[in-house]
């Protein structure tokens, strides 16, 4: 239920971003997720990918900052309400959200990451409503 | 016109035999009254007999700035705190105030120096003079103001900032001499445009200093304001401002050799250089009484001229200040030292922080950026952490240094790493 999730610091310059992508796709490292959290100077990069740890060690050594987290991914069904039913459920019983990025194609279920203030009682939360949470090998293998 | 004639036209002779006198009662002060300086000639084998004359000037030993530092707050001072009526501070190299002490004989002193100043500019009592230098532990604002009340003219104790006001008063009151520093001039002059005051000015002339200044500041200073800009030089640990000041000739600043004997000294050997010739002003005060600096190394380079100047006096002039031997600056009338920012990142973090600084003007105003390259152990996925990480080592900067710089977070090995010693600084504002 627990997904790895790599954050990497990034300048707000031309070539930040290429880097890193360039440096994974050379490593073989497939993303899953990606996500950018922007601000004037800087960014913070956040991705899922096959590798977690083997990334995070090849990124540092090539001298980037990064930082692993847990993030849990959320499967809802693509219609109106389904996303706030849940936020609602996650609200009611005090879990909250730091950060999330979703996803969906028309006819497919919805992919929600979540970035919550607390991991285990999100968890407990969604799988107490029958909501259904990817498990990490559903993005990446062990 | 010249305030003091006797003393600011004394003949060489005769200037040399009172600065000999000058200087063996200050020896003797500081022997008997400062530890410091006692065991510092103790330690070179030097007692106030040895001294007679200023040519025994090089038997003495230097004082630096970190001896200031190391005997914060009072351990400088050869005179007993009952004695000690004004105290101001300036920053030092880390952290650490240096702090001045003058007994009531000194701010009689001061003043004089800076009544001399005003009126080489020609001021005099029918002058209303605008001190827009700070007021406070910065030694500019009472300085230039207790100099111009000697002179006899109407002192408006204004202060820094609050340009508007600045204006309006200048305006109203009809100021017809500014003191403050060269870049604010030149932000008061835009403003002065910008409120449409310029034809209601009355202003006329300037006394400029507390950072260092071109020739080209100087006309575009001149030519914004329609006024005559001198140029005044000084520091905290000799008294502060009156030091030395231009006279109309413009040709070097005269210096109130009386009270502060001059040398030039190889910054490397510390041997006197040949006259005329670069190297670093050294001070040693001859009449004050608080805190007596026996050949303070000011880590200014000029050199010195000693040809009669037509304005009549015959004191030393010295040049204008044309670069340092260390790595101070002065950013907004700030003295700031890289050692201070390296200290105050070191806070934030276990490992060496790689930074460099960049100091630029932009509207006539100084601007101060820190790019500091993020360390693992400050990198978290919050967003508002990082953000407030850049705002909290601005905080800290402000509070030790006494400044607002604009922290930037960079990528780790952006910053160039160099074989000897890292050159940490970038200054485009061409000051020298």
């Amino acid at each position: 239920m627990i997904i790895k999730q790599l954050s990497i610091f990034l300048e707000n310059r031309t070539g930040s971003l290429t880097g890193v992508t360039q440096l994974l796709g050379d490593a073989g490292i497939n993303l899953s997720a990606f996500s950018l959290a922007d601000s004037s100077d800087f960014g913070i990069l956040r991705v899922i990918l096959s590798d977690p740890e083997v990334a995070k060690a090849l990124l540092t050594e090539k001298g980037y900052t990064v930082t692993l987290n847990d993030v849990v991914c959320l499967f809802v069904p693509n219609t109106p309400g389904t996303l706030s039913k849940a936020l609602i459920l996650l609200s009611e019983n005090g879990v909250s959200i730091d950060y999330m990025y979703a996803f969906a194609m028309k006819d497919d279920m919805a992919r929600v990451v979540i970035k919550p203030s607390s991991i285990e009682r999100c968890i407990e939360v969604l799988q107490r409503s029958n909501l259904q949470l990817a498990n990490a090998n559903d993005m990446y293998d062990f | 016109m010249i305030w003091n004639e006797s003393n600011e036209c004394m003949g060489r002779e005769e200037m040399r035999e009172l600065q000999n006198r000058r200087l063996r009662e200050t020896v003797e002060r500081v022997y008997h009254n400062s530890t410091f300086y006692r065991s510092k000639m103790q330690e070179l084998g030097v007692t106030p007999m040895d001294i007679e004359s200023i040519d025994d000037l090089t038997k003495l030993p230097f004082t630096v700035k970190t001896d200031l530092r190391d005997n914060y707050p009072f351990g400088m001072f050869s005179a007993p705190m009952s004695e000690i009526v004004r105290l101001h501070a300036s920053s030092g190299t880390t952290g650490k105030s240096i702090v001045a002490g003058y007994t009531r004989k000194d701010l009689t002193t001061w003043s004089e120096v800076m009544a001399r100043t005003f009126a080489a500019g020609g001021c005099n009592r029918n002058d209303i003079f605008q001190i827009a230098y700070g007021y406070g532990l910065f030694t500019g604002g009472l300085g230039a103001h207790y100099g111009a009340e000697l002179l006899g003219a109407s002192v408006i104790p204004i202060s820094a900032g609050n340009t508007e006001k600045q204006v309006q008063l200048m305006t109203d009151f009809g100021t017809t001499a500014l003191c403050c520093t060269p870049s604010y001039a030149l932000y008061l002059a835009e403003a002065i445009q910008e409120m449409g005051a310029k034809d209601k000015l009355k202003l006329k002339r300037g006394f400029f200093g507390a950072e260092p200044w071109t020739e080209e500041m100087r006309r575009e200073i001149e030519d914004k304001l329609h006024i005559k800009a001198y140029d005044i030089f000084g520091l905290t640990e000799v008294i502060g401002p009156g030091v030395a000041y231009d006279c109309t000739e413009q040709h070097g600043m005269h210096i109130n050799e009386d009270h502060f004997l001059p040398e030039i000294v190889d910054p490397v050997t510390l041997l006197p250089v040949e006259p005329g010739q670069v190297g670093e002003l050294v001070f040693t005060t001859i009449t004050k009484e608080g805190m007596p600096v026996i050949r303070y190394r000011t880590k200014d380079l000029t050199n010195l001229l000693y040809e009669e100047c037509p304005c009549g006096r015959k004191t030393v002039r010295m040049n204008k200040i044309m670069g340092r031997s260390d790595d101070m600056m002065i950013i907004r009338g700030v003295n700031v030292f890289p050692s201070q920012i390296e200290s105050v990142l070191l806070e934030f973090g276990e490992a060496a922080p790689h930074y460099h600084l960049y100091v630029d003007r932009e509207n006539n105003t100084d601007t101060f950026d820190i790019h500091v390259e993020v360390r693992p152990e400050n990198f978290t996925d919050d967003m508002t952490s990082m953000l407030n990480l850049s705002k909290r080592i601005e905080a800290r900067i402000n509070s030790v240094v006494g400044i607002h710089a604009r922290v930037k977070l960079v990528e780790p090995r952006t910053i160039e790493r160099s074989q000897g010693k890292a050159k940490r600084v970038t200054d485009n504002r061409k000051l020298y």
